[in-house]
């Protein structure tokens, strides 16, 4: 019965909205909605268009799976490069992920405890990494590395590195928001009861963390996956080539459906890293029954 | 703390050291010039003195990045307000729904989506022929052959999430309460909008003016992949430009230096006025 009231609500709602858009709060959801299909139709017309049967990314010829995996030279799964550049992007992402995220939550941990002369400052210059453009951080290291630090050269480590280095602030800056909404309490409550510092850490802040610390890998990783000025520009050769890259050299001069194929693999693999760390961070918040309040209080908005 | 000395703080003096050293007089390479006391300046001189004249080399690029940036980032905030807006105090039961599906591009590489608008902009991509189909065109227009405003709205479409995730974090933590005493005391909905909201999401307007378009200075990309001509290069594309050619590398790290100085004021200015705000907000 209620059910029926209220689809019945939600129909008439939807006709006053066609027939009177202006209305208000009505034209806010015009906006809303305009706005949802605005950013994501495009991406979803590019994904379609991975399963074009033809060569062209803007006619539709009919539904094939040739640019993934039937074609026998270029589809992602046979043309080497493509395959060598999936490889390269996750390779990249994974190791970010490892190296930063450990890096990060000791950071975030100590900037929580440290509140002498210095953590002030230390966190404004994490923060100024983290909105300084990101070709400024990329071109000074592709300096560092071609000129001074010639032993790390360009390549591989040298990408993993820069990712590293604009990584960090975002586990620093999750870590921390999650630090400042469960407070001192647990771990004085422990010590009281008679567990040493590194007891306390270990036994009940890290478990404490651990939604925070999934999330901020799950971030890491999908930002990384996709990062391309950094990788760009630390890059040596094409056999350090990423997605991105491989987006962008092949949009620039002759784009066919098997970058877009990469790029909707990729779509889906952050897509599924993300939701999968969404439902962890949901449970393991409620568990511990605190929301997510606190959190945003500290995000530097 | 090491890691940001080895390789945040290093990195910065080695621009110094390029900006402000010699060329090799063989291989025309950079050699840097680790002593400050040796610093040659003419290298940033030449820079500077090619950003400020109307006829330098990066004069026109210099300014074309300004207006872009400017008007990229005010159309971000035009669009990104109304929408934060509705999805903070309208979207009802739909919030989380709408909420992920706002938060699905920050995942999305921006090249994908670059991509998209390749596709859809081509002379037979979709829009041309729905704009055929409906008699407003004639003939295909060529959106991919360098106007500007292409590159604008391709620069507002990557970076508007940034715009709406400060204004919405603001607009979702404002008390219901206030603005309902507001209309209760007699306020019109206008005046409540501009005398109680607005007010108080100044500090997240500042944020996403910082977080979406100090970015857009070191983009290249956008312009080379939708407007891909002379006369839409901005100030990313001559620094990148510059590194594949050894004598243009100090002219380049020189670039980097007038960009950082350039934008140092806005993100310490946003940097003090959030760690202000962050500590009323605890007090």
């Amino acid at each position: 019965m209620s059910v029926k009231a209220s689809t019945g609500a939600s129909r008439r709602r939807l006709r006053d909205l066609i027939t009177n858009p202006w209305a208000r709060p009505r034209f806010l959801w015009v906006i809303g909605i305009a706005y949802v299909v605005w950013t994501l139709v495009p991406v979803l017309t590019a994904a379609l268009f991975s399963f074009n049967s033809t060569r062209s990314i803007s006619l539709w010829a009919g539904f094939s799976m040739r640019w993934y995996v039937s074609d026998p030279n270029e589809s992602v799964l046979h043309d080497p490069d493509l395959r060598h550049a999936v490889l390269q992007s996750l390779k990249l992402a994974t190791g970010a992920v490892l190296l930063s995220v450990p890096i990060g939550v000791g950071f975030g941990l100590a900037l929580d405890k440290w509140r002498g002369r210095g953590s002030g400052s230390s966190n404004f210059v994490m923060l100024f990494s983290f909105i300084t453009p990101e070709l400024i951080i990329a071109v000074s290291l592709f300096l560092l590395f071609v000129n001074p630090f010639r032993f790390v050269g360009l390549g591989t480590t040298a990408q993993l590195l820069g990712l590293v280095l604009i990584a960090i602030p975002y586990a620093v800056i999750i870590v921390r928001a999650r630090l400042l909404s469960l407070g001192p309490e647990y771990e004085e409550a422990a010590m009281d009861l008679g567990a040493s510092p590194v007891q306390a850490l270990r036994r009940i802040t890290l478990p404490l963390l651990a939604p925070a610390i999934f999330a901020s890998a799950a971030v890491i990783f999908a930002f990384t996956l996709d990062d391309f000025v950094m990788v760009k520009q630390l890059a040596k050769d094409g056999s350090n080539e990423t997605v991105a890259m491989a987006i962008y050299g092949a949009a620039r001069t002759a784009p066919s459906p098997a970058v877009n194929a990469i790029g909707t693999l990729m779509l889906l693999t952050s897509t599924l890293v993300i939701a999968l760390a969404f439902v962890v961070f949901r449970r393991s918040a409620r568990r511990s029954g605190t929301g997510l309040g606190a959190e945003r209080e500290a995000l530097p908005v | 703390m090491l890691y940001l000395l080895v390789l945040f703080l290093l990195p910065f003096y080695v621009i110094l050291s390029v900006t402000f050293g010699t060329l090799d007089p063989i291989f025309q390479s950079p050699v840097l010039v680790w002593n400050p006391l040796r610093w040659d300046t003419s290298i940033l001189s030449f820079t500077l003195s090619n950003l400020t004249h109307t006829d330098g080399i990066y004069y026109a690029a210099f300014l074309r990045t300004i207006a872009y940036v400017v008007g990229a980032t005010f159309v971000c905030l035009v669009i990104g307000y109304p929408f934060a807006y509705f999805l903070a105090r309208h979207a009802g039961r739909a919030k989380g729904l709408f909420l992920a599906l706002f938060l699905a591009p920050f995942w999305f590489s921006y090249m994908l989506r670059m991509l998209a608008w390749i596709g859809l902009l081509q002379d037979q991509g979709y829009v041309n022929r729905v704009l055929q189909d409906v008699g407003i065109l004639g003939a295909p227009y060529p959106f991919l052959s360098g106007k500007s405003w292409v590159l604008v709205t391709g620069l507002v479409y990557g970076y508007v999430p940034y715009m709406v995730l400060p204004l919405y974090a603001a607009l979702d933590r404002l008390p219901v309460a206030q603005l309902e005493a507001a209309r209760d005391l007699g306020a019109s909905p206008a005046r409540t909008f501009f005398r109680v909201t607005l007010p108080q999401t100044r500090q997240a307007i500042l944020a996403g003016v910082i977080i979406a378009g100090l970015p857009m200075f070191g983009d290249y990309y956008t312009q080379q992949l939708l407007a891909n001509t002379v006369g839409t290069r901005m100030i990313g594309n001559f620094i990148i430009d510059s590194l594949d050619v050894p004598i243009f590398v100090s002219r380049g790290s020189a670039l980097i230096l007038v960009l950082m100085a350039l934008l140092i004021v806005p993100i310490v200015y946003y940097l003090r006025s959030t760690t202000r705000a962050a500590r009323e907000r605890a007090a």
